[in-house]
């Protein structure tokens, strides 16, 4: 049990370990032991932002796919409306067109007629005139009874 | 080891009980002993140096293994000192506990050593037969001694920083039984008591445990001698002391840095 000397050096010994450890050994496994515990935390805290963003924006996707589906449900809709209001449209146009058409037909049509009786009654009355000429012979002289020849080729 | 005069059980006993203590000036003080200062002093540049080399190239990145070995004594280390203290711990309480650790760690592992492995390879060809040589530089009061006073130094040397020296003298008189003169005494004498058994219970501790690992396993080494059961009943007691040893080695160095990491808290707390 004796105490000497031996002491002294080994308290020196000892508080040179100490300031060494203080100075060299533990601030370098503490910062590398801080650093790499922030970035694991960095990191996780940047992956739940990244889950939260996938989560956010496969959400955004889903309202545009329903936004576009309802969009294309109008268009379609529309669409549809569309066509049978130009078909629609076709039938009335053609519908006006036929009557128009018609309606020209019928027209020409009275004209032809009203050609024909008055071909007709020209050729009739020349006819009578004719008939009456044969029977009458000599007795009527065309340029003192042309009034009354006009008058009945005009009532024929 | 010693031949010269007759292998007596006290003799062999005593012989690994001596320093080598050599005088360096007039009166018993001014000895030194060789063997825990050489030992203890190349313990602490091995496992502190080993520290600092990984501590040195140390990365935030993925570790080495041997730098993932090294984080995992210093997060021991840095959990037990955060439990107890609540300052900056990293300025010098945190290294400081680490330190005794590593350290007090190492020199009660020379316990496992054989004996006499050190005094026959490699002091005995330097220094000649017979050389005194203890290998367990915590079986040697002079080195808990030295641990402790150092811890104790700075616990005064905190306590003062912290509160001043006239608060550290008025704490003195006036805890723990209150700021009344007339129990200043009492105050007083409570203190002075707590100031010399903390380095005392905190080195003895530590001294007693190796030096009674030691003599057992000395005893066993005699058994040893006397003759062939001896040696296998040495043989395996011997085994099964180092293996229960081990468990003494990591506990005494842990509760020596506990109480490192107490006294010195306690030290920058007001009562």
């Amino acid at each position: 049990m004796d105490i000497n000397f031996t002491l002294v050096a080994q308290a020196i010994a000892f508080f040179v370990l100490i300031v060494f450890t203080m100075k060299f050994v533990w601030p370098p496994l503490l910062n590398a032991i801080e650093t790499r515990q922030k970035e694991i935390a960095d990191g996780l805290a940047a992956g739940e932002k990244g889950r939260a963003e996938l989560e956010q924006s496969s959400k955004r996707a889903t309202e545009a796919l329903d936004v576009a589906k309802v969009k294309a449900s109008e268009i379609l809709a529309l669409a549809e409306k569309r066509a049978t209001q130009i078909v629609e449209d076709a039938k009335g146009t053609a519908k006006a067109e036929g009557d128009r058409i018609i309606t020209g037909a019928k027209a020409e049509i009275e004209q032809e007629i009203n050609r024909a009786k008055e071909g007709l009654r020209q050729q009739v009355s020349t006819l009578a005139i004719a008939g009456a000429e044969k029977i009458l012979r000599k007795e009527i002289d065309a340029k003192a009874h042309a009034e009354i020849l006009t008058a009945i080729a005009k009532e024929l | 080891m010693a031949t010269e005069h007759a292998l007596t059980p006290s003799g062999y006993i005593e012989h690994h009980l001596s320093f080598n203590s050599q005088s360096i000036g007039n009166g018993s003080f001014w000895t030194i002993h060789v063997d825990t200062l050489v030992m203890s002093v190349a313990l602490g540049i091995i496992a502190i140096g080993l520290i600092w080399l990984v501590a040195r190239g140390a990365t935030a990145g993925v570790p080495t293994k041997r730098q993932a070995f090294m984080e995992l004594v210093f997060d021991f280390v840095d959990d037990q000192v955060k439990n107890i203290y609540h300052g900056n711990r990293h300025t010098f309480i945190a290294p400081a506990a680490l330190t005794v650790f590593v350290w007090v760690f190492m020199m009660n592992a020379m316990d496992f050593l054989p004996i006499d492995i050190v005094a026959k390879y490699i002091v005995e060809p330097i220094g000649g037969e017979h050389t005194f040589w203890r290998s367990v530089p915590t079986s040697d009061i002079n080195t808990t001694f030295a641990l402790a006073l150092t811890v104790w130094f700075l616990m005064i040397f905190f306590a003062i920083k912290s509160k001043g020296l006239g608060g550290w003298i008025h704490e003195l008189f006036c805890s723990p039984f209150g700021t009344n003169p007339l129990v200043w005494p009492a105050n007083f004498l409570f203190n002075l008591i707590e100031y010399v058994s903390k380095p005392l219970s905190h080195s003895l501790r530590l001294f007693g445990n190796m030096y009674a690992g030691e003599v057992i396993f000395l005893l066993l080494g005699l058994w040893a001698a006397t003759g062939v059961t001896g040696t296998i009943a040495g043989a395996i007691l011997g085994a099964g002391w180092s293996i229960f040893h081990i468990l003494i080695v990591a506990l005494q160095a842990f509760i020596f840095m506990m109480l490192t990491v107490v006294y010195l808290a306690m030290a920058q707390e007001s009562h």
